[in-house]
């Protein structure tokens, strides 16, 4: 399972990094598919085999047993699972996060990280030392330290309500994890699992896109045409997702 | 990709222009077909439409406008902000309030594709302000100037970017008739649009419905984004835009949104005079030892970490407002602006836009069906920004269209922005408000004009470096009192329309008073001034044709040279002064090099 699961993001991982370098149709073969778009149904059925892969209990590769369960609890609480439809732990944000943390954006790659890092005015932005791996690992061990100072349990053991009073500890400031003001950690939990709950599947999250079929989203038709203005009908037709190419299917 | 690229670097070219965005592109087709030999160095990758952009991998909003496949990678090269001059400039670490592009066809890849003409009265704006309001109206500290061209002037060079771009729109006056629905507060135009305005979405329609009511003047935004299939002046090709909603932050799969990498460069790759250096880092434009003339570049190979020197006869930077800047400070084009002592220009008048989203909601039995979209695609006002509007009473100098722009958002946007102003962010109640919010509400912007003033510039960061050793620029800026009170007044105008178009609910956001820049929300990419063009070389950096006053063979193209923002987004300007300058290059320059205006 942790073999498979590693060469689907393998797999992905690698399309990111030579996605400019990999070969595809010529535009005349292009603007053809364009052309048949309105009549190609692009259901997902292609990717019932990589969708299949992800049935199993998921192991995380980034988070420790303890991390993941501690984000399992406290994503579900930020996109809870109610009469809206389904919350984070249906939608698999957890794992999908443990997978962001694997890419080049896990590791900050593309953020300027010269030192010095000092602090400044919040309007200033961002001035941490900490890539999302480093931030994740460094909030969750001093939550955890909050949890057991002031609850003497661990975050998971809490009450669903204390939970939530921990979360918006941290969405006002009012809870600092080490040198991490709490809002910095909260937006950024809450960032990784809205992305979790409403990005394409093939990154691991929006199970069977659960996510885009609450929102009314129809994922990748990108084709309006007949839609432009329908006077406020609502639009019909169900989301489709990216399938993986077959020459990067197992 | 270069290493097997035929584009051999060469170690002479009579142009060397900086940046493949539309100001490069521009020029160097212009250029080119003036006979001469033009070489790009483009700091990024190659970005190939029919590759990258190819459907369905494109359609990815984590993959895109999420984690930024377009932008600049800032761990290389990035600024740092402070808000006034006495505080420490911080690094801008994250991208968030603005999005440089980076790579083949720049921001120009992934801008959304409204393009504006500017007004009569943008290009004027301290004239008319004194003519009008006399001197005392203008604020102590504001940089009030004028572009030192006109509207008349640049009228050939507007048509003939629309032309190239493929512009959809409907005029109002074409050679002094009247001709259409278009706005009735522009400038005479000497041709209709090329392609006929973009059908009006749900909410575009509603709007256009609701101003007509209250009695302003609705027209549709001028798109860059193809209503019809289109074929431009260089044989380049444009497919109809089916409304996919992937404009703002992609690159167009059907071919539809105008870029530089559909609309000009196909026509420009195949020259034989015509060399693209891609993953090119300029570090420095060569001057001689007096600095008043460029001898080429120094630009590293990002592949293969060595320096190289192009010389050249005419440098052209194009390298995006911010870092056509950041060159000429790093190079010694120019004297860096002092705000101090008020001497200098390199620097001098940075502005951004006064960009507020409101939102209303309309009732339940309405979908607004907010993935659906545009870029350009939408219906605006000019009630409050064109030039006969009365700023005397009201006591601020700039304007602002109002409008609804559907551009197409997208679940994770829609899914962080959640369900209004003072709603919870997370648990039940959130979720069920952002999925009623996605559904039925709409956005309408008050995308508003900026000021420039004494102590909002540009200059070297003296703590902070990129990776090649250099400064990191310094941006000093906040919202000032002017700019704030004007946005603020503009959204007040949107209330009756939100009433006429049966609102059950609404959020009308503004700027509040003192209220600081905020670098970690996005705003809008429209960055503006520091290497500004005008008649007078003590406030200006560039001349009417954008030629460095200084180095006379150097000209800086981009919304860098705007003095001061307007209401409007700025590359339909940015591309008529490019096509303006290189006419006088080509006309005037070329059989004469030298400046095009004597300095006084």
């Amino acid at each position: 399972m942790t073999q498979e699961r590693d060469d689907l993001m393998g797999r992905h991982t690698h399309r990111v990094l030579t996605d400019i370098l990999s070969p595809r149709p010529s535009r005349r073969g292009f603007l053809q598919k364009a052309a048949a778009l309105s009549t190609t149904i692009l259901w997902p059925s292609s990717r019932g085999e990589a969708q299949a892969h992800t049935e199993a209990p998921y192991t995380p590769v980034f988070f420790t047993r303890d991390e993941y369960r501690l984000l399992e609890q406290a994503c579900e609480c930020l996109l809870p699972e109610d009469e809206n439809g389904p919350g984070a732990q249906t939608l698999r944000v957890v794992p999908f996060i443990d997978h962001q943390m694997q890419t080049p954006y896990g590791h900050g790659a593309r953020w300027y990280m010269h030192p010095p890092f000092q602090s400044g005015p919040p309007e200033l932005g961002y001035q941490l030392p900490y890539s999302p791996r480093e931030l994740y690992r460094t909030a969750l061990h001093f939550l955890e330290h909050y949890c057991q100072k002031t609850y003497q349990k661990t975050f998971i053991s809490l009450s669903r309500a204390q939970q939530e009073d921990i979360l918006t500890l941290l969405e006002h400031n009012t809870l600092t994890l080490g040198d991490i003001p709490g809002v910095v950690f909260f937006e950024q939990l809450r960032s990784n699992t809205l992305e979790g709950a409403f990005s394409d599947p093939l990154y691991g999250g929006n199970h069977r896109m659960q996510g885009w079929i609450m929102l009314g989203f129809p994922g990748a038709r990108a084709d309006f045409m007949d839609w432009i203005n329908q006077h406020g009908k609502a639009y019909p037709f169900g989301p489709v997702s990216i399938p993986i190419p077959h020459t990067e299917r197992g | 990709m270069t290493s097997s690229s035929p584009n051999i670097p060469p170690s002479h070219t009579d142009v060397l222009i900086v940046g493949a965005g539309w100001a490069g592109s521009i020029m160097a087709k212009e250029l080119t077909e003036a006979g001469l030999s033009v070489t790009i160095l483009e700091r990024g990758h190659e970005h190939k439409t029919a590759v990258e952009g190819a459907y369905p991998d494109s359609i990815d909003e984590l993959r895109g406008s999420v984690r930024k496949r377009l932008f600049q990678d800032l761990s290389r090269n990035s600024l740092t902000i402070r808000h006034t001059l006495n505080q420490t400039a911080l690094p801008y670490r994250q991208l968030s309030a603005f999005l440089p592009g980076e790579g083949v066809g720049g921001a120009g890849l992934h801008w959304s594709g409204c393009q504006f003409r500017a007004t009569k009265d943008d290009l004027r704006l301290r004239s008319v302000t004194i003519e009008r309001y006399g001197h005392r109206f203008i604020p102590e500290d504001m940089h009030l100037q004028d572009y030192g061209v006109t509207y008349e002037e640049l009228e050939p060079y507007f048509d003939k970017a629309e032309k190239i771009f493929g512009t959809s729109g409907e005029a109002h006056s074409v050679n002094k008739h009247i001709t259409g629905k278009g706005n009735v507060f522009a400038p005479d135009r000497s041709d209709h649009f090329p392609l006929p305005p973009l059908a009006d979405t749900f909410s575009g329609e509603k709007f256009r419905q609701a101003c007509s009511d209250v009695g302003f003047h609705p027209y549709s935004i001028p798109a860059a984004n193809a209503s019809q299939p289109y074929t431009n002046p260089y044989g380049c090709q444009m497919g109809p835009c089916n409304f996919c909603g992937y404009c703002s932050g992609y690159d167009c799969y059907l071919y539809s949104k105008a870029s530089p990498n559909v609309n000009i460069l196909p026509a420009l790759r195949p020259h034989p005079r015509f060399t693209l250096i891609t993953e090119a880092q300029v570090l420095r434009i060569n001057l001689t030892k007096d600095r008043k003339h460029a001898t080429g570049a120094t630009y590293i190979d990002l592949n293969t970490q060595q320096e190289n020197t192009i010389s050249a006869d005419l440098v052209i930077l194009s390298a995006f407002q911010l870092y056509n800047v950041h060159l000429m400070l790093l190079s010694g084009i120019g004297q860096p602006y002092d705000p101090a002592k008020q001497t200098g220009t390199v620097g001098r008048n940075f502005f951004y836009q006064t960009i507020t989203s409101s939102r209303i909601w309309l009732p339940k039995n309405q979908y607004t069906n907010q993935f659906i979209g545009a870029g350009g695609a939408g219906v605006a006002i000019d009630d409050f920004n064109h030039p006969g509007f009365d700023r005397g009473p009201l006591g601020f100098i700039g304007g602002s269209p109002i409008w609804v722009n559907q551009a197409g958002i997208k679940p994770i946007a829609a899914a962080t922005a959640g369900g209004g102003k003072n709603r919870p962010r997370w648990g039940s109640t959130y979720k069920h408000d952002m999925i009623e919010t996605y559904k039925h509400s709409l956005s309408i912007d008050a995308h508003g004009s900026n000021m420039t003033y004494r102590d909002t510039y540009l200059d070297l960061d003296p703590t902070w470096k990129n990776v090649y050793g250099q400064p990191l620029l310094r941006m000093t800026f906040t919202w000032k009192e002017n700019d704030i009170r004007m946005n603020r007044y503009i959204v007040e105008q949107l209330k009756p329309i939100a009433h006429a178009m049966g609102a059950t609910r609404a959020d009308f956001n503004m700027l509040e008073p003192g209220q600081l820049f905020d670098s970690r929300f996005y705003q809008t990419t429209h960055l503006g001034g520091g290497a500004v063009m005008g008649d007078n070389p003590q406030t200006s950096a560039l001349n009417r044709y954008l030629q460095s006053w200084d180095v006379s063979n150097v000209f800086v193209i981009g919304s860098n040279a705007f003095p001061q923002g307007m209401g409007y987004n700025p590359t339909g300007l940015v591309a008529a002064l490019a096509y303006w300058s290189a006419h006088h290059i080509r006309t005037r320059y070329l059989s004469s090099p030298g400046p095009l205006v004597p300095a006084l």
